[in-house]
Parts: C-alpha cells; sequence; structure tokens
C-alpha cells in the first residue's frame, strides 16, 4: 500500500524505512509521520499487533524496539529505522511455541484474545529480566495493558506458569 | 486510531550540535523527539502538528547518570526507567524511586525521557514536583553556548518553558544533601493515571532541627511546583508534629487548583496538605534516620 | 461439590463432555493469527473516517465539504444531505439519513437538521487510506448555530426545557415506546403503597428511602467497532465484515434499512475483541460502510477511534433510582417501591425485547421473599450518545440489582443489623421454588442461603468483622461488602420476548460426516466465551464424540442458522440447549440406524456415552462413528428413516433461567485522600451446570473486575454545556492489574430444571452481581463517619467528599 502525498506538503514525504522484524530484514516505504503500529499491521502485513486507543493507555499494540516493550502507537515507524522489531508472530521459535504462549492456553490467560499479544510480548519481558517474579512485580508490570474480558487474574496466572515451564534454552535462575 | 497530521520530514540527530543545527534548520516548525510518548499523543490528537521532527534518540552523549561535584546530573535521554532503577540516585535521594513508580506504566517508562517529561511541562508532571521539591536546576544549549536554568525558574506556566526555538534541555543537576530524607506521595484515581495531587520533599534534619528542606507539589496549581513560604517556616524550626501540620497547611494555602474529573479543588487543596505532611513525616523519619 | 460426573477422556486428553478443556480458539489467538475487522484487508478497499459534531445541541446551517473533496486521495464525502438525496427502497422512510433503532424509534446516519449528542455523526469522509481520511475530516467546514443542550435528565422534563426531537413533531423530551406508553410499571402499585403507607404508621416497621444513581458507564471492548463493507454490483451480494453480537439480526436490520434483499446480504462476524454488550446495536458507522460501498462500488473499511466508540457508541446505564424499602424492626422485608428517570438520549437505541422498553429492571425484588413490589421507569430524551442496553447488563439486571442490594444495606444500617444477617432473614428458601416475583418473574431454582453460606465460609467471614472491629478501634478503616443476585437471562421465550418483531429463539444444525466427525453450526456469535470449545463439549457429552473431532462454525450468516445472538448471557441458556436438544435429534436418528443394522427394534437399544448397544447385550452394539459410516453407507434402513444423522433444531425456552451467587468484598479505605483499595473479592456463582468449569471461572474474573471498575472509576459525565468528559482512556478509566485482587472463587450447582443439561448461563453475573459488593464494602468502611450512601463512582474525590458529607454529583461535571 502506498499513502497518498496530500497536494498541500511542499515536498514528497514518503521516506525508505528499513528495520529487522523477528530476525528478517524488512525494507518499505512510508510516510515520516506514519505510526509504528500502522507500519507493522498495514505495510508488513503482521496483524497480531493491535490498537485499541488514541491515548497510549490500552497496550494492545505493545511490540518489542531492541529488546524491550514499547507501545507501538505512540512512536514513528521512522524512529524504528534501523531498530529491531519483536512482535507476536516472533515469538514462536521453530516451531515451538514460547512458554508464555503456552502458559497463556494452559491458564486461560486469554478470551476475546485482542489484548493477548501486547500481554504475553509484555510477560516474555518480564520473565527475561526477573525469571521468578512476584505476584506483584508480574501486576506492576502488566499495569499498562488493559483486559477486559480476565480481570488479570488468569494473565497473572499466565504469566507465572511460563516462569515455572521456561524453555530449554532459558537459564532458570 | 486517530493519526498525526502531515509530517514534511524526519531527521535522525548525530550530536547534540547537530541537533541543534537541524532545529534552527526547520525553524519553529521543527521538535526534538526523544521518547516521544508525549509528542506523540499530542499529535495522533493533532493538538502538535510540527513539519519536522529531530530525532535525538542516538545522542548517547545525554544518556547518563552520573556525580559532578555536589551535584547529580541526569542526561535528557535517560529513561524513566533508568532513573527508576539507578542505584545512585536511590543513595541520595529515594524520592526518585518512589515518584518513578507512580509514573505512567512500565511500558511508558521504558521509553519516556527525563528530558521529554521537563519540556512537555504538564501541570500533573511528576518529574517537575520533584525537581521543584530538590531544587534542581536544567541545562539548555543553543548554537552560542549553554545556560543554566533553576528549576523554580524553569516554567513559565502549563505546557510552557525556557527551551526556546533552536534549544535543547541536555540535562538536569540536583544538588546532593547530605543526611537528607526524601519520600514522595501521590493521589491518582487508577493506577498510571496523572496525578489528581502529588508531593515531593526532602528533609535535612540536624541537631533536632530541620537545617534545610523542599517542598514540591503537582497538579494542585503551585506556580513553578512549590510552595517557598511553607519551606521557609519549617527551617530552623523542630521537626515536630506540630510544625509539619503548619508547613504542609501552608504549602496547601499556596496553592491554586482547578475542578475537573480527576476531582474539586476542595478536594485538591487538601490533598496538597495531606500529601505534603506525610511526605514531610517520611522525610524526617529517614534524615533521622540516616 | 459439583453435580457433574466427571466426563471420560479422550485421545487427546479432552473431556467427551463436561469439564475443564483448553481452549481450541487459542490455538491462533496465542500466535497473533486472531482475524479481528480491522484485519480484513480487500483488494481496492478503501478507508473512512466520520466527521462528528463538537456540540451537543446545534443547528447544522451549512456544511462546506469543498476542500475535503479536493484533498488528493479523498474518494467521496458524504452528507445528511447526500443521504437525504439517495431514494431507499424500503418500509422504514423514504431516504438514507434516518435509519431505524432497535427500539422502534429512528436514529440520523448522518445529521440533516441538527445534531443531538456530543460525537454526533454528520459527515462520512472515503479515501485511499486511513491517514487521508483523517486528515479530509478536519477540512470540511460546518456552521453551527449552538442550541442550548438538555443535560440533565431531572430537567429533560421541565416546561421549558428545549425539545430535543422536534424532528418527530415532538413538544417535549418524553419517549414513546412502541405501545404507546410513556412510562413503564411493574408490580402491584395500590398494594406497594398501602404496605409502606402501614409500615410508615407501625412503630414496630422502618422505611428507608434512598436516591441511588447508577451513573452512565460504557462497555468499551479492547477492539473498537467496525466493519467492511463490500457490494458486489455484479452479483448484487453485499458482504460484510463486522463486529457484531447479532450477526443474523443485524442482517434483517441492514436488510430494511438499506433495502437490500436479505439473502443477498452476507454478514461475516469475524474474531471479536470483546463485546460485552456494545456490539449489539446498530450504529451509522456501519451503516455508513454500506452506503460508502454502494456509492463508491470498492469495499469500505470503517473502524471508529477509541473517543468515537466512548462518545458514540451504546453507552449503559444512566438510571436515576429513588428506591423505597419497608421492614418491620426484626428486619423481615415487607415492600419496595421504586421510581426511575431513565436517561435514553438523543435517539431510544435501547436494545430490549418489545415487550420489556426498561429491559428486565422489573426483576428488582431481588433475591428475598417479600410480598410486595412495584416501580415505575420514566424515559426521556436528553442531548447525549443514544443506546441503553450494554455493558454486560442482563438487560438492565444491573440496575436492579444495584438498587436492591444498596437498599438492603442502607435498612441494615438504618436497623443497625449486620447485611449478612438481613439477607439470611429474607432469602428465598428452596422450597419456594420454583418462585413467582411480586412482579411476576418465575424463578426456576435456587438454594440460596446454601451459596451464601458457601461464601461467608471462603470469607471467613466472623474474623473479618472481628479484624474490622480491631481496626477501627485504630483509627483504620476498612469494609465488608455484601451482594446476593439473581439474575434472570436467556432471552427468551418467543411468546414475550422479541427485538423489532424477531422472536428470541435460535436455530442450529448439526452434521455427522461418515467417519464420525461432526460439524455444529451455531447462531450465536463468541466474542470471547470460548463457544468454539463449550459447544463441542455439549455435544461430545450427548453423543460421546470426541471434543477435539467437532468443528463449531459461528459468525458468518451463510453458514449458520438464525438466531438472534449473543448477549445478555443468552447464548448457553438458549443455543447451548439447542447444541443438546440437535444432537438428541442425532441420537436419535442414530438408534433407528444402529437398530437396522443390529436387526433389532430401537426400542430394544439402550445408550451408553457414545453407543447404542441391546438391552441385556452390552457386547452387541455399535459405536456412534460406526453409526455415522453405517447412515451414509449401503445399510438398508427400515421405511421412514431417512439415512444420514445430521439434523437441525431451533429452541424456543419455555422460561429464563435464573442464575444467581453471592459476592463478598473487602476494601481498606483512606480516609485521608479517600483511596480505596480492594483487598479481597470473594464470590460463589450458581449457574447450575458448569460445562467448562475454567471458561465459567475465567467469564467471572472478567465481571468482578468490570464490577471494581464502575465502582470505583468508571464514568461517562458531561459538563452542562454537554461535552463528554468520558471520551477518551485517559478519563474512562478501566481498572489494571493493579486494581484487582486474586479473586476467591467458589460455586454451587442447582441445575436449571427446564434447560436440556440444567445449564443457567453466567457471562454477565459478576458484572450484574458485583457492583453493590464492592459500594457495600465501601459504605461498610464509612459507617463511623455517618456515611450510608454515595453514588458510583467512589473515586477518591468522590469518597473524600462522602465523608464530608457532601459527595460529588457524578453524572455531571464537578461544579
Amino acid at each position: 500500500m502506498r499513502f497518498v502525498v496530500p497536494s498541500n506538503q511542499a515536498k514528497e514525504p514518503d521516506m525508505q524505512v528499513t528495520m529487522t522484524i523477528n530476525g528478517e530484514s524488512v525494507t518499505k516505504e512510508c510516510e515520516p509521520r506514519t505510526l509504528l503500529v500502522h507500519f507493522i499491521r498495514d505495510i508488513v502485513g503482521l496483524r497480531g499487533t493491535h490498537w485499541g486507543c488514541d491515548t497510549s493507555n490500552c497496550g494492545t499494540c505493545v511490540l518489542w524496539v531492541d529488546g524491550e516493550p514499547v507501545k507501538s502507537c505512540t512512536i514513528l515507524a521512522a524512529m524504528a529505522d534501523g531498530r529491531e522489531v519483536r512482535t507476536v508472530e516472533g515469538l514462536e521459535q521453530n516451531g515451538q511455541l514460547d512458554p508464555i504462549q503456552e502458559g497463556f492456553r494452559e491458564c486461560h490467560g486469554l478470551q476475546c484474545g485482542f489484548c493477548t499479544p501486547g500481554m504475553m510480548m509484555t510477560g516474555r519481558w518480564i520473565l527475561d529480566n526477573n525469571p521468578n517474579p512476584s505476584e506483584e512485580e508480574i501486576r506492576e508490570g502488566i499495569s499498562g495493558q488493559l483486559c477486559r474480558c480476565t480481570g488479570y487474574h488468569n494473565i497473572v496466572k499466565s504469566i507465572q506458569w511460563a516462569a515455572e515451564h521456561p524453555a530449554e534454552n532459558e537459564v532458570k535462575a | 486510531m486517530q493519526t498525526p497530521a502531515p509530517l514534511a520530514d524526519y531527521v535522525r540527530a548525530t550530536s547534540v550540535a547537530d541537533a541543534i543545527a537541524q532545529l534552527e534548520k526547520y525553524g519553529e516548525d521543527a521538535r526534538l523527539v526523544a521518547g516521544g510518548h508525549s509528542l506523540i499523543p499530542m499529535m495522533r490528537l493533532r493538538l502538535a502538528r510540527p513539519e519536522a521532527l529531530i530525532d535525538i534518540n542516538d545522542l548517547d552523549e545525554l544518556k547518563s547518570i552520573k556525580v559532578e561535584g555536589n551535584e547529580i546530573v541526569v542526561g535528557a535521554m535517560v529513561r524513566h526507567r533508568e532513573v527508576l532503577d539507578s542505584p545512585l540516585l536511590f543513595e541520595h535521594y529515594p524520592i526518585f524511586r518512589e515518584c518513578e513508580k507512580v509514573i505512567a506504566d512500565p511500558v511508558v517508562r521504558n521509553r519516556g525521557s527525563v528530558g521529554g517529561s521537563y519540556c512537555q511541562a504538564d501541570p500533573s508532571e511528576d518529574l517537575s514536583a520533584l525537581g521543584s521539591a530538590l531544587r534542581g536546576s536544567v541545562v539548555i544549549q543553543n548554537s552560542t553556548g549553554t545556560r543554566t536554568v533553576p528549576m523554580r525558574e524553569f516554567h513559565f506556566g502549563p505546557y510552557m518553558t525556557q527551551v526556546g526555538d533552536g534549544e535543547i534541555l541536555t540535562e538536569v543537576r540536583f544538588p546532593i544533601r547530605p543526611g537528607a530524607g526524601s519520600a514522595y506521595e501521590k493521589v491518582e484515581r487508577r493506577v498510571g493515571d496523572w496525578a489528581v495531587a502529588s508531593v515531593g520533599t526532602f528533609v535535612v534534619v540536624k541537631n533536632g532541627v530541620v537545617e534545610d528542606c523542599g517542598i514540591g507539589l503537582a497538579a494542585v496549581g503551585a506556580e513553578h511546583f512549590c510552595v517557598p513560604a511553607a519551606e521557609e517556616f519549617l527551617i530552623g524550626k523542630a521537626p515536630t508534629e506540630e510544625n509539619l501540620e503548619q508547613a504542609a497547611a501552608m504549602a496547601a494555602e499556596g496553592c491554586n487548583p482547578s475542578s475537573d474529573q480527576r476531582g474539586p479543588a476542595d478536594y485538591k487543596k487538601h490533598l496538597a496538605k495531606e500529601l505534603t505532611l506525610r511526605a514531610l513525616r517520611r522525610s524526617v523519619q529517614s534524615s533521622q534516620g540516616a | 461439590m459439583t453435580a457433574v460426573e466427571e466426563a471420560p477422556l479422550s485421545p487427546a486428553g479432552n473431556p467427551i463432555g463436561f469439564g475443564n478443556m483448553k481452549r481450541v480458539e487459542d490455538q491462533r489467538f496465542i500466535r497473533g493469527e486472531g482475524n479481528y475487522v480491522d484485519d480484513v484487508n480487500l483488494p481496492g478497499m478503501l478507508h473512512s473516517a466520520i466527521l462528528r459534531s463538537p456540540y451537543a445541541h446545534a443547528r447544522i446551517k451549512s456544511i462546506d465539504t469543498s476542500a475535503a473533496e479536493a484533498l488528493p486521495g479523498v474518494v467521496a464525502v458524504i452528507t445528511g444531505k447526500t443521504l437525504e438525496g439517495i431514494p431507499r427502497p424500503s418500509l422504514l422512510g423514504d431516504n438514507f439519513a434516518w435509519m431505524p433503532t432497535l427500539s422502534y424509534d429512528t436514529q440520523a446516519v448522518l445529521a440533516t437538521d441538527k445534531v443531538r449528542f456530543q460525537g454526533q455523526e454528520v459527515a462520512f469522509v472515503i479515501a485511499n487510506d486511513r491517514y487521508i481520511a483523517k486528515d479530509a475530516v478536519e477540512l470540511i467546514d460546518v456552521d453551527y448555530e449552538q442550541l442550548e443542550p438538555v443535560m440533565d435528565a431531572k430537567k429533560a422534563m421541565e416546561p421549558d426545557a428545549p425539545v430535543i426531537r422536534d424532528d418527530k413533531g415532538q413538544t417535549d423530551n418524553s419517549i414513546t415506546d412502541v405501545h404507546g406508553h410513556k412510562t413503564w410499571e411493574s408490580g402491584n402499585a395500590i398494594g406497594t403503597a398501602e404496605a409502606i403507607a402501614q409500615a410508615e404508621a407501625d412503630p414496630n416497621c422502618v422505611v428507608v428511602t434512598q436516591e441511588i444513581m447508577y451513573p452512565r458507564v460504557h462497555p468499551a471492548p479492547m477492539e473498537t467497532c467496525g466493519s467492511v463493507s463490500y457490494l458486489d454490483k455484479v452479483t448484487g451480494q453485499l458482504t460484510m465484515y463486522t463486529t457484531s453480537q447479532a450477526p443474523h439480526a443485524h442482517r434483517t436490520v441492514y436488510a430494511m434499512v438499506a433495502g437490500l434483499p436479505e439473502h443477498k446480504i452476507r454478514i461475516i462476524s469475524p474474531d471479536v475483541g470483546g463485546g460485552f454488550g456494545n456490539k449489539v446495536g446498530v450504529y451509522p458507522g456501519y451503516v455508513l460502510s454500506v452506503i460508502g460501498t454502494i456509492v463508491t462500488g470498492k469495499p469500505v473499511k470503517w473502524m471508529e477511534d477509541r473517543g468515537e466508540n466512548l462518545m458514540s457508541t451504546s453507552f449503559a446505564r444512566d438510571y436515576h433510582m429513588t428506591g423505597t424499602i419497608a421492614a418491620t424492626k426484626e428486619g423481615k422485608i415487607l415492600a419496595v417501591d421504586v421510581d426511575v428517570l431513565a436517561d435514553h438520549g438523543a435517539f431510544n437505541g435501547v436494545a430490549q425485547p418489545t415487550n420489556y422498553p426498561a429491559g428486565f429492571f422489573h426483576i428488582f425484588s431481588g433475591s428475598y421473599d417479600y410480598p410486595h413490589a412495584h416501580c415505575k421507569v420514566t424515559p426521556v430524551y436528553t442531548n447525549k450518545a443514544p443506546g441503553g442496553v450494554a455493558y454486560a447488563c442482563s438487560f438492565r439486571i444491573t440496575e436492579a440489582v444495584y438498587l436492591i442490594e444498596r437498599l438492603v444495606d442502607c435498612l441494615a444500617a438504618e436497623l443497625n443489623m449486620d447485611p449478612a444477617e438481613l439477607r439470611l432473614k429474607n432469602l428465598l428458601r428452596p422450597e419456594q421454588f420454583p418462585y413467582t416475583s411480586p412482579t411476576g418473574w418465575e424463578y426456576d431454582s435456587g438454594e440460596y442461603e446454601k451459596t451464601m453460606r458457601v461464601a461467608m465460609e471462603i470469607a471467613g467471614y466472623d474474623e473479618l468483622r472481628k479484624e474490622q472491629e480491631e481496626k477501627r478501634a485504630r483509627g483504620e478503616y476498612m469494609g465488608i461488602g455484601f451482594s446476593f443476585f439473581t439474575e434472570g437471562v436467556g432471552a427468551g421465550p418467543r411468546k414475550d420476548m422479541d427485538i423489532l418483531g424477531l422472536g428470541m429463539a435460535d436455530g442450529i444444525e448439526l452434521r455427522v460426516h461418515p467417519t464420525g466427525k461432526a460439524v455444529l453450526r451455531l447462531s450465536v456469535q463468541s466474542q470471547g466465551q470460548a463457544h468454539e470449545t463449550t459447544y463441542a463439549q455439549i455435544v461430545a457429552h450427548e453423543l460421546g464424540i470426541n471434543p477435539e473431532d467437532i468443528e463449531v462454525v459461528h459468525g458468518d450468516t451463510d453458514q449458520t442458522p438464525f438466531g438472534l445472538g449473543t448477549y445478555g448471557s443468552r447464548s448457553t441458556p438458549v443455543s447451548g440447549a439447542a447444541a443438546a436438544v440437535v444432537s438428541r435429534k442425532v441420537k436419535e436418528r442414530a438408534r433407528q440406524v444402529a437398530a437396522a443394522a443390529l436387526e433389532c427394534s430401537p426400542d430394544d437399544l439402550e445408550w451408553e456415552l457414545g453407543r447404542w448397544y441391546v438391552k441385556g447385550d452390552k457386547e452387541r452394539g455399535k459405536t456412534i462413528t460406526e453409526i455415522a459410516l453405517l447412515s451414509h453407507g449401503s445399510l438398508e434402513l427400515p421405511e421412514g428413516v431417512e439415512g444420514h444423522l445430521d439434523a437441525t433444531a431451533v429452541y424456543n425456552p419455555p422460561n429464563l433461567t435464573y442464575p444467581y451467587g453471592c459476592y463478598i468484598c473487602v476494601v481498606d479505605v483512606d480516609p485521608g485522600t479517600g483511596q480505596v483499595k480492594v483487598r479481597r473479592f470473594i464470590a460463589v456463582d450458581d449457574c447450575g451446570t458448569r460445562i467448562n468449569p475454567m471458561v465459567v471461572e475465567g467469564q467471572v474474573h472478567g465481571g468482578l473486575a468490570d464490577g471494581i471498575g464502575m465502582a470505583l472509576m468508571e464514568v461517562i459525565a458531561f459538563d452542562e454545556d454537554g461535552n463528554n468528559l468520558g471520551g477518551s482512556f485517559m478519563d474512562y478509566l478501566l481498572p489494571t492489574s493493579m486494581e484487582c485482587p486474586t479473586y476467591e472463587l467458589g460455586e454451587t450447582v442447582t441445575p436449571s430444571p427446564h434447560h436440556p443439561i440444567g445449564a443457567k448461563g453466567v457471562g454477565e453475573s459478576a458484572t450484574v452481581g458485583s457492583p453493590p459488593a464492592v459500594v457495600n464494602a465501601v459504605m461498610d468502611a464509612l459507617a463511623p463517619f455517618g456515611v450510608r450512601h454515595a453514588d458510583m463512582p467512589l473515586t477518591p474525590a468522590n469518597v473524600w467528599r462522602a465523608i464530608q458529607g457532601n459527595p460529588i454529583r457524578v453524572d455531571m461535571a464537578v461544579e
């Protein structure tokens, strides 16, 4: 998809952006104003990353930039140029689900599934930084992301499950 | 979802000097973008419509937290999470951790920057209350040089600061005060919300007397996020409950909050007092314990 | 405690029947492979954006769209005037500018004469991408003449109030329903008034009156509303991907609105990112995407912003209630009378069964045994967004439960009686069921006291009271709040219940393939309720087919039979029953085939899970898989037996089902700041048979969070100028993981006697039951300050003000 240039623009606004997405280098054209969430969803075509508000509150758009969860509605695609992006589609490795994905299924950590990708991306990051988080630490970690279905109870349990079932290549502290 | 208005240019600054040069090149319609967590939401709602964005995320020179002389220096590109996690800041002022813990949420804190928060100058900005309480200062650079502005002179009003066109805030400096106790108190409607009212304080108690203290207040209409009269009252006096209460009452007296969805003015005024008292109590306790 | 025997496990480890089973649908969601409406991109698809009114009440003098139309990338700009020019071959008016609501009122698709609420649809831009559509919206110039808005429902009926619906020739702001009624009453007015008057005169009785506001809130599912519509001009087929909880009902409405033949409309509701009632209504945006494809000949996507979602789509509640409860001094309730002022916004867009314009509010007599009850509901128009059944409300039972549960606590305070003791004194007793309430509802089954005792046991109630006493002595304020709720769900018997004339029964189809694998086609629509899993379990329970061998199809009107969709906790009570009934039809067909194969009479056969066998000779039998192949094979079947096992059914429920529960909330209140912390939440639900307890508990968790949200932070308030103060997630606050405790659940199981598998539906139980538990807990904490009532949401400011004796009026802006 190519954005049409508004006529009141003095100069050609399209730019080329290159980033590594889930390990693969991707180069696409977009406008300087294009939000990363729209770049990922509409231009790259990875639709597991969602959006749900206009005010950076809901966190359904969370993905990783350079190893940290970021609300992708609050950063321009241009700002991610040259950086490493990881989305929910990058959790599964070599056909093997990430423990965080298994945890959400095991513990009924999702219902409508809309907040789930963002929650899993943050959950993965929490565990990468702290393999044995307390319940309070998990709750705080996901506090910038809203879920309307689960009341968070089973999301917390899912992340705890993933902590208790690390993948073989994870070091259990 | 809502989308930003057209943006003509986006450039990455390679150094502070380059950022300033770019700002001069594009003029008043250019904006610096750091974490972007104030600016991009404003752009999305089309309340901000810059023609060009100059990205300063690559400026490593703005990313350190260090001690210089008797000051702690926090670079403008330091992220909120780094402030929260910094042992150095915590060692000198526990208020940094207490304050950062209640700013936005962990994901936003990963990205939002100290400089960005100060330059956004939201009247509810917690870091502004903290900066004013500690009587910090900011360093502003332009193509002719740098100047240091006390935090208590930094704001012209809501969303307005001393940082002018072609200028960049490079660092924030906080004086080190041995023996200081500090604390941060915030009431929010919900975790991650802007403050209904928040108060940060530090107190240095020596020989049973308050040698120095600072009180910073956000979201309650305190000019420059402070009420100096309350501090002046307390300095030189014993930190008794009665004196703390009097100082808290004076702090509230110096506030002029407005009613909104977060609460009516009388409530916010009450909070200014209540939270000042709570923060002072804990600051005194930790100073005496130090 | 469960009444259900444990089901045997399938080769995949799933229960062949009821029990915890991991969800089938999760496989796609955990991989980011869900397919929501905004994930739908059709070739040549255009995007759109809506210009909305900045004013609550204003006359449109002119609209200039020329600058927007000149913007490159803009395909079309549509206004109300454009729509007035498009003739509509329909029963419902002669042009597209107005559409019917689900309550037989009309609603503007795009405003022509006036705007009547802030956020109302004024113009529709179609463009090549969503950014340009937004750019163009900014370029539309509307000249408004501002009119005085009516924001306060209490003032809407004053003689000098501005008239909102002058388009209908109204001279005031009253609402008249399809039956010609301006108020909705039920119960015995005279008997109730007499009982209350007697109690007032009796020194051994008390009468308590309390004004109770249930403020306007919003369901706010994480996914906003949207649609992608495409009209194929050659075939005349309209395909619409949409966020709908009721695809079939929507299809019929679009047939009426657009004048398109219904058989040429296909509604696909793909994965829906939460509904909670928000996706029941038909909104102008959906209709505009249809008009957009008619006008452009290309697929048109409309996805609303969060602000648009909060400001224009179906709100919930907004009931100003005054309740009066009379009781003896020993605490025996005698009568309850309720007067309600119902704020319906600018268009009467509530989605209620036609004969129940106040929904099922009239069930307000609750879980208690008393003879006299009466209520009167008066609806009014205001300059607020339309809608009004939403947010998991069980057709306004949420308001009813909140009212009675608050009244009971006010009575307890008046009598200085423990609120648990007062409830136990008045709860309906098991031998009273089936019980006909004083407002005419027939409760199917219940063992209320047992459920309440389980909750008190989990809570450690006596210990909690002891702790509270000790804390109060130290100047700490904790509160314990109860709620005992009864819902009537599963609308409903079609002789009583319809929406726009469509009876509330649901169809279903079950096909069993030759190899014994099955496909079940549902009329109801999951928005996260796990239908793909739980419906397979129902069929498995009935037929013994492994649940992993049953595909559940829903969300596509071309692939599923007609039915009214998922809301009001109706899926399990209605469509779940249909699944059991259709399975039993298949089982009966299988019996005929098995009898032919086993060369015996069908009467000689007996069923065990998954198999018919000859009575007295268990070895001689045929499994359902064997029978499936036989039914498709060359076996000679007796006359009248058709072969194949496939069956269809339509389930018309004989009555509602009546789930109930007891909730206990424990809070700590900081009186210095007014902050409330929910420390514990105990929820014991009795929803009859539990098909998948894991899913039931998940739904309860979500509803408890909703209750915490409504009780403590959620509200759509307005200022006097008509500005919506809850139009973003910055101000419409949803609870986060930090405000919610780890929930403590319990259960009792009292099956519904009239439901084929005894299930009652639980989707909304916790949303209905939890708000009063939280509020009652906070009021309990504040009792030492003499506080008896404050309206939700109990924000820190509101709690502090309540302690000062000066609570905030929550529905209007603070002073």
